[in-house]
């Protein structure tokens, strides 16, 4: 019998481009995606089942497709996303109900993948200047989102404790840049020009979304369990981010730059928020190879990912915005998936 | 400093062998990734371009102002990393950025040069010291840097009480902390390099500290320097032309293993005040010798 796979986040970034990727895959037999909102890009085979924020009929669905794997990729890692209040649903509630569900008697759960961020070494003043899977925090959180994910991450380590025989894989992302997904670097990027603050100039690292699907896919595919930072080699300062992005900066006052910023974010849209400010200070480096010594291998360096988005920025402006065409109706894929009229492949 | 004996057992930290480490297909292709890189800045947030030109505009202070002379610069390995420590004076240190253009320039060997997280919070001045080959004084720097890179690194085991004391005290070394760049050589199976320097105490002479003021602004010290009485603000910036003498002393090897876990404390707490004791000792007989603070 083929795997079974749950997917939390079907409608993400993420969790969208993890199902496409896992449909390819012939020892896959099922694929239930969980989400609040319908996916985003065009799946076959996955089953789609739209679920309340935090997951409250969750273990009635692990145990109904008795799935043996469960990636966990809905967690909010940008706080602009939300308020407070629906970012605790989703990172802390919706993680331990999954967790209760995965851990309830009878469970078939073998594997389980959390995706994490490198949000939860924070970037402080003290930090070393590369962060490995054991080194601890230097400065306590002091944001809502690195708390919330630090709390999840809690919750990680107590069920991998308590369910040996399930192999817990949980990987920490550094900054993600590539042609679709959004995020905080991504929108300072896509300004005319790109923010600085005076008088830093921090080194980042980054991870191409590509290496992003592939790493997820790699766990899984080979059982890797354990924490693992997933980052390009290298790090590289933000003003010669904005010169492979050819863009030119403009600097913003150290002190009250959320203040400074505020105008920003009403009116481009730009998310400035106190963990990308923290960021655009100290910089921070996560060590990726632990992951490396188990044998996977990154397409792209950090500047490498830097290098290819500027190229997909510059496509962009060239072409335009290319909205996805598609658009989830569940009547349709409710007919492709399972009416008896349509010719499927056999594996 | 992270305390590596405080880490508890963690199931999803051991390095044990899950199916996947075992036997793996290596992907085929192994050449190095595309690197675009746009500028020479390490992951140090070093730039040999910044650096050289540092130099370039440090170069006649070092010579005509510090006059610097040097003995033992046959005691620095000119390959593989190891340790360097010295004894840190002057409100504003200038022993850092002698030592370091003195052995770039002699050995044409990189120095990086370790320093409290002060340096890395302040706006400009932080990146200028990255750029220019300042690191932030975590072990796990240090470790990198003399292990994986074997790099040459300058430590000031005084850290701000060297630089914070009052002029009355000069020459007088101040604790070497807990000993923690003894471990760090220890682990990282470097040798340690002593390094004694006559002049920094005289260039910069603290006469008072304000130490609430200090305290009010968040520094370790704040002091009225004899720079200040003499140039008034441009004191601030200014040093008085004391000759600089530097000994680099025979290094030290510790016989451990490397990356260890631990190491004994008492054996690091004593290795720690033989290192200290040598610079106190060649500081007392260079300080013999000198017959005057501006002419050697």
């Amino acid at each position: 019998m083929g795997r079974r796979i749950l997917v939390t986040g079907l409608g993400t970034f993420w969790g969208g481009r993890v199902a496409q990727a896992l449909e390819q895959d012939p020892t896959v037999d099922i694929i239930v995606g969980l989400d609040t909102k319908p996916p985003s890009v065009e799946l076959e085979r996955t089953e789609f089942v739209r679920v309340d924020e935090n997951y409250s009929i969750l273990a009635r669905i692990v145990r109904a497709t008795q799935v043996d794997t469960i990636v966990h990729t809905f967690l909010v890692v940008n706080s602009d996303q939300m308020r407070a209040r629906a970012m605790h649903e989703i990172n802390v509630i919706g993680t331990m109900n999954l967790f209760a569900a995965a851990s309830a008697a009878g469970s078939t759960v073998r594997h389980v993948v959390v995706k994490s961020s490198s949000l939860v070494y924070g970037s402080a003043v003290g930090d070393p200047t590369w962060f490995r899977e054991d080194t601890p925090r230097t400065k306590p959180p002091r944001n809502r989102v690195e708390r919330s994910l630090i709390d999840v991450e809690g919750y990680v380590h107590d069920f991998a404790e308590d369910n040996p025989h399930v192999n817990v894989s949980l990987l920490r992302f550094s900054n993600v840049l590539g042609s679709d997904i959004v995020t905080p670097i991504s929108q300072l990027l896509q300004q005319p020009v790109v923010p600085y603050i005076l008088g830093y100039d921090p080194r980042l690292q980054f991870v191409h979304e590509i290496d992003v699907v592939r790493s997820l896919a790699y766990v899984l595919d080979h059982e890797v369990a354990g924490i693992y930072n997933v980052a390009g080699d290298g790090l590289l300062p933000w003003s010669e981010v904005a010169a492979i992005c050819a863009k030119r900066r403009v600097p913003m006052l150290p002190v009250g730059t959320s203040l400074a910023t505020l105008p920003l974010k009403v009116l481009g849209g730009a998310d400035f928020n106190p963990e990308t400010i923290d960021l655009l200070k100290y910089g921070r480096g996560i060590d990726n190879r632990r992951l490396v010594r188990t044998g996977f291998r990154y397409q792209y360096t950090s500047a490498g990912t830097v290098a290819a988005f500027a190229e997909a920025m510059r496509l962009r402006r060239t072409i335009g915005d290319h909205e996805p065409g598609y658009r989830y109706e569940s009547d349709v894929e409710q007919f492709f998936r399972h009416s008896p009229a349509v010719v499927r492949d056999q594996h | 400093m992270a305390d590596p004996e405080a880490e508890p057992p963690d199931a999803l930290l051991a390095d044990a062998p899950s199916q996947a480490l075992v036997a793996l297909p290596r992907e085929a292709d192994e050449s190095p990734l595309d690197d675009p890189r746009a500028s020479d800045v390490d992951e140090w947030g070093r730039s040999e371009r910044m650096r050289a030109l540092a130099r370039r505009v440090y170069d006649p202070v070092y010579r005509n102002w510090f006059r610097v002379e040097w003995e033992g610069l046959e005691n620095i390995p000119t390959e593989g990393g190891a340790l360097l420590v010295a004894n840190h004076a002057a409100a504003i240190p200038s022993d850092a950025p002698v030592i370091m253009h003195g052995i770039e320039t002699e050995l044409e060997r990189p120095v990086y040069g370790l320093a409290d997280d002060l340096f890395k919070g302040l706006p400009v001045v932080g990146t200028l010291w990255s750029r220019t080959g300042g690191v932030p004084a975590h072990p796990d720097n240090a470790y990198r840097l003399l292990r994986e890179q074997g790099q040459l690194v300058l430590v000031f085991p005084e850290g701000s009480k060297g630089p914070g004391k009052h002029f009355s005290q000069r020459y007088q070394l101040r604790r070497f902390g807990r000993g923690g760049f003894v471990e760090i050589a220890m682990r990282a199976g470097v040798p340690v390099v002593p390094i004694a320097v006559v002049g920094a105490e005289e260039s910069m002479p603290t006469l008072y500290n304000m130490s609430r003021l200090a305290k009010a602004a968040g520094l370790p010290y704040f002091p009225i320097t004899a720079n200040m009485l003499a140039f008034g603000p441009l004191g601030a910036v200014t040093y008085l032309p004391a000759k600089f003498k530097l000994r680099v002393l025979p290094p030290v090897h510790f016989d451990v293993e490397p990356d260890q876990p631990r190491y004994s404390k008492s054996r690091i707490m004593d290795e720690s005040e033989a290192v200290r004791d040598h610079i106190q000792q060649a500081l007392y007989d260079m300080l013999r010798k000198r017959r005057s603070v501006w002419f050697g």
